[in-house]
């Protein structure tokens, strides 16, 4: 086989053609020596990498048999704590450097155009912090909860987690998200205009059971939740809220928190802007009033044309993105192709998504994908045969409360153009005839 | 679950579902200490921990400061990030000007010009700042500093010093700048599924403007400006 794969492909590196030609004895005497198999997949996988695509295609195609079929695979335990295969090594968080001014307060983008389905992988579920990632001991960490209660008290995780617990699927995003397409398209990235946006299975204690075994007092009207980061981050929500749906998660998707979304304990304030989620949860306090920190004022206020500034914007509006095609996925060829997106509204379940392949001129009721929950992220697909010609592509969310996604042009109306957060309009895909995908904005 | 404490929390865990499955739901789960988890937290407990500051005062410590003595605090501490009079620096905040600005096509929104509260001043610098060292500063210069960047604003005249009874009466420009009862408008579109527009134009493109990082290949550093 060998020979022939030679004669077939003279531009191999040589040194690639002796490493796989070694290959089977060089495992077979590791067999020997180990009397178990260790590593042989990263033999296969390293011996293979330096081979150029096609050649290795020719080696692995019909009628040749792959060379992980003619091999052993790595053993249980090669990797304890699992990692995505090798050749997954693009799929990562990303960010945009000349956002912040540092990497400590900053931001980066899940790679929406590598995700299947509605939950986020733990490692790729977007990060924000102010002050940095803390490191946080779990056995040192507290939970205070006092102010207008009944009774005060500090809790351990390892109390924490003695309460009844609830899991649920929401998704968590940062209302500046898309922020920086306010005044034009700059961006021409479906990772950087939305991937402000993940999803998570949550684990925790509902808010009302721990406020309900600590007994507010009669006049507490909100709750100030508060971060052992080194920036302490501060929310003021109200109790109606509180103990409507907020959990204190310590879980996602079924393991520990992840440090960056908060470990060990993070709050989930289902639909409201990422902000108010606050990571490293260490203090509840109940009060009779907000209290206008930073985070509620001077950021997160939303400033409109004439001057003025709406505040506590806590709801994440209806907004839907076509994920495929997109900038980083472009079309290969005519024919069928399935656009796919992802909706999701913060006032409850997305009821239907409509697709536009002619800027809006024209839509179609695209197919939603189950599950279909409540303030959770939501598949959606339609069929579409492309001729050629180039195309705009657009997705539209209804939600269960009747709200039509805004096309730009009618947010910028209302809002004007310095609003930086919760812009949640339509967003414009456009196809050219190549197949390649840009980020445009419609007039 | 998560060996935060490996043995007792299995054991709390699998307790406390037996008790819950036999119990029948009653009321009393939703009475106060029904659970009872969790030390009670003493007053020094909470007055340690407890660092808002309200609009109306409420948490402002004892304490003062002027706002002579902040400046000579935000040299050292402030000024190479925010700039020596609050111009700011590169992407770290502008603290002072930018009045007038909000309603034009480049607002500047400083302490001065866009902050509705003078006590979120002293509660953010105290919680947060500076940067690199947060809740390093004493009491005392929190209030200096805070002095000083209303007076870099020129909210408060420069024999200003601020303490827990002068703080809360300072009155900023743009306290009646916001709307807080009242949702952002929201932005009605119609379902509209044939011929819903005559003509569709491309206003703006993002191809060609390199600002946008590699998604492919290792972190791109590349554009910073």
């Amino acid at each position: 086989m060998l020979g022939k794969l030679r004669r077939l492909n003279r531009d191999v590196p040589k040194v690639a053609l002796e490493e796989s030609e070694r290959l089977p004895s060089a495992e077979r005497r590791r067999f020997l020596r180990n009397g178990l198999f260790t590593a042989g997949g990263a033999m296969v996988g390293g011996a293979l990498a330096g081979i150029a695509p096609r050649a290795l295609a020719a080696t692995q195609y019909p009628p040749e048999i792959p060379s992980w079929t003619r091999t052993l695979g790595a053993g249980v335990v090669t990797d304890p704590y699992g990692v995505p295969s090798p050749f997954e090594k693009e799929v990562i968080r990303r960010n945009v450097p000349w956002l912040t001014a540092d990497k400590v307060s900053s931001i980066s983008f899940a790679p929406l155009q590598h995700l299947k389905g509605i939950i986020t992988p733990n490692g790729l579920f977007f990060e924000r912090h102010h002050a940095g990632r803390p490191e946080i001991d779990p056995q040192l960490h507290r939970l205070m909860i006092h102010g207008l209660v009944e009774r005060p008290i500090i809790l351990s995780m390892e109390d924490l987690q003695r309460f009844p617990s609830v899991s649920q699927i929401n998704f968590i995003e940062c209302p500046a998200n898309g922020g920086m397409e306010w005044r034009g398209a700059q961006l021409n990235s479906l990772q950087f205009l939305h991937g402000m946006v993940s999803c998570a299975e949550w684990t925790g204690v509902r808010l009302s059971t721990l406020l309900q075994d600590v007994g507010i007092k009669p006049e507490g009207k909100w709750l100030l939740a508060e971060g052992a980061d080194g920036a302490a981050m501060t929310r003021s929500i109200p109790l109606e809220k509180a103990l409507d749906d907020v959990i204190v998660a310590y879980a996602q998707n079924g393991e520990a928190l992840r440090r960056e979304q908060g470990y060990p304990i993070r709050l989930v304030v289902p639909g409201w802007e990422g902000n108010t989620h606050v990571k490293w949860l260490r203090r509840l306090e109940v009060g009779d009033k907000p209290w206008m920190q930073r985070e509620e004022t001077s950021k997160y206020t939303d400033l409109m044309a004439d001057g003025t500034a709406h505040g506590f914007t806590w709801v994440m509006e209806a907004k839907s993105v076509i994920t495929s095609p997109c900038p980083e996925m472009p079309l290969r060829g005519k024919g069928i192709h399935q656009i796919e997106g992802l909706a999701w509204s913060g006032r409850g379940k997305v009821k239907a998504v409509d697709v536009s392949v002619d800027g809006g001129q024209n839509w179609q009721k695209a197919q939603l994908r189950e599950p279909v929950m409540s303030k959770s992220l939501t598949r959606f697909s339609l069929e579409w045969k492309w001729n050629g010609n180039p195309a705009l592509l657009q997705s539209r969310v209804i939600d269960e409360t009747g709200y039509v996604q805004p096309t730009l042009a009618q947010l910028r109306q209302v809002r004007g153009t310095n609003s930086i957060y919760h812009k949640n309009s339509i967003q414009t895909w456009q196809v050219n005839a190549d197949g390649s995908v840009v980020n445009v904005q419609l007039s | 679950m998560f060996s935060f404490h490996k043995s007792s929390g299995l054991f709390a865990t699998t307790c406390c579902g037996i008790l819950l499955a036999s119990m029948p739901f009653v009321a009393s789960a939703e009475q106060a200490g029904h659970y009872g988890y969790g030390e009670s937290a003493t007053d020094e407990q909470i007055a340690a921990w407890d660092i808002d500051i309200r609009p109306d005062g409420m948490g402002l410590p004892e304490g003062s400061g002027s706002v002579d003595e902040g400046m000579a605090v935000y040299e050292t501490h402030c000024a190479s990030c925010h700039g020596s009079f609050g111009e700011g620096m590169g992407r770290y905040p502008k603290l002072a000007g930018g009045e007038g600005s909000l309603d034009q096509d480049r607002p500047e929104k400083t302490v001065g010009s866009y902050w509705p509260y003078a006590s979120t001043l002293w509660d953010y610098i105290h919680r947060a700042m500076p940067f690199f060292a947060p809740q390093s500063l004493s009491d005392d210069q929190v209030y200096a500093l805070t002095a000083y960047v209303l007076n870099l604003n020129y909210i408060v005249d420069g024999d200003f010093v601020a303490n827990k009874e002068t703080l809360p009466k300072v009155e900023m420009p743009n306290q009646d700048g916001f709307i807080w009862d009242d949702p952002r408008p929201v932005v009605n579109n119609e379902r509209c599924m044939k011929d819903c527009k005559g003509e569709v134009t491309v206003s703006d493109s993002a191809e060609g403007k390199n600002l946008t990082p590699s998604t492919t290949g290792p972190l791109d550093e590349g554009i910073t400006e």
